[in-house]
């Protein structure tokens, strides 16, 4: 009885890949809603990098006003079904609301999934399209700050189009957040919002293969470049090569299409690296059925990057971490399949010029531990390239920008989301990119409507 | 988009929803603030003769962690010079044209002292004025306000003499204090008001603090009864305006005031019978800007009905708005509880047996406690329904009766008939 097993296991995966925040119901909705002070000049908004209006949007689920609610979220955020899911609230908005300082904050982000799930649900037609004035721009990237420029202009009047290489617009929702957390149909949703607005998504087009950077250039008025951020970089160390060495990305990707694969049932599995992404890779690597998964870092726990809610919810999927311990050689058997990875143990030292400790290795300290798989999750190169061929500025492939009007060294060509992101500039959150992508269409709205008023 | 506009008696605002003559009505800085955010007129605070207010006004009753259930003032009309309430109301309808200003006026009941006001306001440029008969405290003890208010002859002798002179639609604002208030709201008619506006605040003590043993509030250790409004006044003042709207010896418009919130009281007061709405006690708890959702929502709830104008909605309701008598005597309806949905708090169980009919059993299956309504004894009270703490755990379900409806009224004149 084989088959029925193996149905089994594929009906648990599935199950554990299945949005695992369940929405309030009704009763708690309102509840809430109710409890929201609707306080005047309100930090919960100032700490939204959106500015999402959140006491009108409560006020307006206490009073049943569900369309004007998801409207007040929606155009404030494109991507607000998405933000309401994978936004650190307790960082943002939850962290700012009055309520910290005398009973505890009101439940932001599951009101604003409550008031945007209506609006998936009852199909109801938000925004339109601004009528047409003539002017073109086009947006290199669907991602957080592609989509988010693209509604924008279009409601302005432009007509848009995106560049995604990518089979599905909807970039870092649509391939890099792990489904138990945002599902793919609430991206396929907010990417249908800005499709019926009349924005042209051309998917499966890679820039620099279908179409090059100059003919982009050369074709429309404004360029906005939200190509996000690329593959994780090699560790640099022996046997990277091998089958089973994963990267975190592609990974997480891996489970947001096609089919779950049972290949790490009851295997043991190494993470390396201890940001969000390393989190996301080691969580599905748990759910798709590992015995043992440990994230390796070379640093302290002091010293991670993930948030803290990620870290405390990998624990809880059972992750277990292996602090100041850093890889030096993966092993493979005969079939160039990973065995075993070398670890080496390590201390921290003097202060960097990033004024982190630095890692040391402890001398003699090198150790070996059995493993199925390696999850590389070390940070993100840079599609170095692409921004070259745009020949535009940039510093180890961080865009250089003018941070208050998005622009790069070419007038025309603007960038934002993560492509802006690194060495002290910009954010590294969606809901970062979401405001970039609405005001780099906001700057090119201004300097396009004063170049045709003088027209 | 729906068509907010209303026509009250001639008075045209962008929507229907107006601040009521109140604090929040008091200065031009304020009105004009409160049109910058949406609201469509607004009811100039009491002019009259100025007076003095005690300090210690205001007091709220919270219900069960919910603030300001109920509100209670012992606020009087305005306290400012006549001059300076004209000069503003004259600068804000310059700023504001298309708004509506209507102003709130209380004097004497003397002829001369109402023609005098009239002539005063209206020279200034105003859309409207509303006659104040409706005060419960402080301006009562003088004889005006609802001690004029709750003599139906005096609220129609004064209302004749304001139109006497009155360029402008005159709105009568009513009092709740009186055991009948269609019996003032005739009077009104009878005297020619263009529209009456209910209701004024309610006599009102707030409470009693138990250490000090003071009222709620009170000036210098001692009180004196208050206006009490907000949500908990709702049902009182939507049953006056639809015994009003559906009073056959009656036809002007109303205006709906007593613990409108948000867009759904609203439309309720619209639904029977008013033509548009006064706020007072939600603004002065959130701010002007909850009209915003007012707006929104009034105007979502129209699209959704397909109702392109919020005129249409008026006094739709009316007509279901009956005596007793008038009820079908035959007409049946029974609890019916969703065990997959109740979270078994017994609740329901304990209302009906301890304070209804006595019709719901518990009981376990397979181990599970459940609960049933035995329909054979369920009257259809809804208490158990309205106790409930769960949306879709019990629904008051109809159940068609093989007798002929047949009313009250119905049934006395047949066994009359019978008798002859």
């Amino acid at each position: 009885m084989v088959p029925i097993q193996e149905n089994a296991m594929t009906a648990q995966l599935k199950r554990n890949f299945v949005e695992m925040n369940s929405r309030m119901t009704k009763n708690e909705a309102i509840e809430e809603a109710n409890r929201c002070l609707y306080c005047y000049d309100a930090p919960c908004i100032t700490a939204c990098p959106t500015s999402i209006p959140i006491p009108n949007f409560i006020k307006k689920i206490a009073s049943s006003n569900m369309k004007g609610s998801a409207m007040t979220i929606m155009d404030a955020n494109p991507i607000g079904a998405s933000c309401a899911r994978v936004c650190p609230t307790e960082e943002l908005c939850e962290g700012a609301c009055v309520l910290n300082a005398s009973t505890k904050p009101i439940k932001i982000g599951h009101l604003q999934r409550y008031a945007t799930d209506w609006a998936i649900e009852s199909s109801v037609e938000l925004f339109k399209k601004g009528q047409t004035n003539g002017q073109k721009v086009a947006i290199v990237g669907s991602g957080p700050a592609g989509l988010s420029a693209a509604r924008e202009l279009s409601r302005f009047g432009y007509d848009v189009t995106i560049f995604e290489a990518e089979a599905k617009a909807g970039g870092l929702g649509s391939y890099g957040i792990v489904s138990f957390r945002l599902p793919n149909e609430v991206v396929d949703w907010e990417v249908e919002q800005i499709v019926k607005l009349g924005v042209d998504i051309k998917t499966n087009t890679t820039v620099g293969v279908d179409i090059s950077a100059d003919e982009i250039l050369a074709q429309y008025d404004r360029v906005i470049l939200a190509i996000g951020m690329g593959a994780v970089p090699n560790l640099g160390i022996e046997g990277e090569e091998l089958n089973g060495v994963h990267d975190a990305i592609e990974f997480v990707k891996n489970t947001k299409i096609g089919t779950l694969t049972e290949d790490l049932v009851g295997k043991r599995v190494v993470v390396i690296g201890a940001g969000n992404t390393a989190i996301d890779g080691a969580t599905c690597a748990k759910r798709l059925g590992a015995e043992q998964v440990d994230i390796l870092y070379r640093r302290t726990e002091k010293e991670m990057t993930a948030y803290q809610f990620e870290y405390e919810f990998a624990k809880q999927d059972g992750v277990a971490f292996k602090w100041l311990t850093a890889p030096t050689k993966i092993i493979g058997d005969e079939a160039g399949k990973v065995v075993a990875l070398e670890c080496i143990k390590m201390k921290l030292g003097e202060a960097g010029a990033d004024g982190r400790q630095r890692p040391e290795e402890v001398e003699g300290s090198e150790f070996v531990m059995e493993v199925d798989a390696v999850i590389k999750a070390i940070g993100q190169t840079r599609f170095v390239s692409l921004i070259e061929a745009f020949g535009l500025q940039h510093t180890n492939g961080v865009v250089d920008i003018d941070e208050t009007t998005m622009q790069t060294s070419n007038k025309k060509v603007f960038a934002c989301g993560d492509v802006v992101f690194g060495n002290g500039q910009g954010e590294a959150m969606v809901v970062t990119a979401a405001q970039q992508g609405k005001d780099a269409a906001y700057i090119i709205h201004e300097q396009l409507k004063k170049t045709s008023e003088i027209a | 988009m729906a068509d907010l506009r209303i026509d009250l008696a001639g008075i045209k605002s962008p929507n229907p929803f107006w601040l009521a003559s109140a604090p929040p009505t008091n200065s031009g800085y304020q009105v004009q603030r409160a049109f910058e955010a949406g609201w469509g007129g607004a009811v100039w605070k009491t002019l009259g003769e100025p007076i003095l207010n005690v300090s210690s006004r205001f007091a709220a009753v919270n219900f069960n962690g919910q603030r300001v259930a109920g509100f209670n003032n012992i606020e009087l009309i305005t306290d400012r010079p006549l001059e300076v309430n004209l000069q503003e109301i004259y600068e804000t309808k310059k700023r504001f044209p298309n708004h509506a200003i209507i102003v709130s006026l209380m004097v004497e009941p003397k002829q001369e002292k109402w023609h005098e006001i009239v002539k005063k306001v209206e020279a200034v440029g105003v859309d409207g004025l509303e006659l104040n008969f409706g005060c419960p405290h402080g301006m009562a003890e003088r004889g005006m306000g609802a001690a004029s208010g709750q003599v139906p002859d005096l609220v129609e002798k004064q209302t004749f003499w304001v139109k006497e002179v009155a360029q402008t639609p005159v709105i009568v604002k009513l009092t709740p204090n009186i055991t009948d208030i269609t019996m003032t709201a005739e009077a009104a008619a009878r005297g020619g008001a263009d529209a009456i506006s209910m209701i004024n605040t309610i006599n009102s003590l707030a409470g009693v603090d138990l250490d000090s043993w003071n009222t709620v509030p009170h000036v210098g250790g001692k009180g004196a009864h208050g206006g009490y409004c907000g949500p908990a006044v709702k049902p009182i003042a939507l049953n006056m305006v639809a015994e009003c709207a559906r009073n056959p010896l009656f036809n002007v418009p109303i205006s709906g005031i007593g613990g409108i919130s948000n867009w759904q009281d609203a439309a309720e007061f619209i639904l029977m019978g008013a033509t548009g709405v006064q706020v007072c006690t939600a603004a002065m708890h959130h701010g002007f800007s909850i009209v915003e959702d007012m707006i929104d929502g009034l105007n979502n709830y129209l699209d959704d009905k397909g109702i392109a104008s919020v005129m249409d909605l008026v006094g739709r309701s009316v007509s279901r708005y009956s005596d007793w008598g008038d009820l079908d005597l035959n007409y049946k309806v029974v609890a019916e509880i969703n065990n997959d949905v109740c979270i078994n708090c017994n609740k329901c169980h304990i209302a009906c047996e301890d304070t209804s009919h006595q019709c719901i059993d518990l009981y376990t299956e397979s181990g599970r406690p459940m609960l049933k309504v035995r329909e054979q004894d369920c009257v259809g009270c809804n208490l158990c329904s309205i106790v409930c703490p769960v949306d879709g755990a019990i629904s008051m379900v109809e159940r068609k009766s093989s007798i002929a409806p047949m009313t009250w009224n119905e049934r006395q004149s047949l066994i009359s008939n019978f008798a002859k």
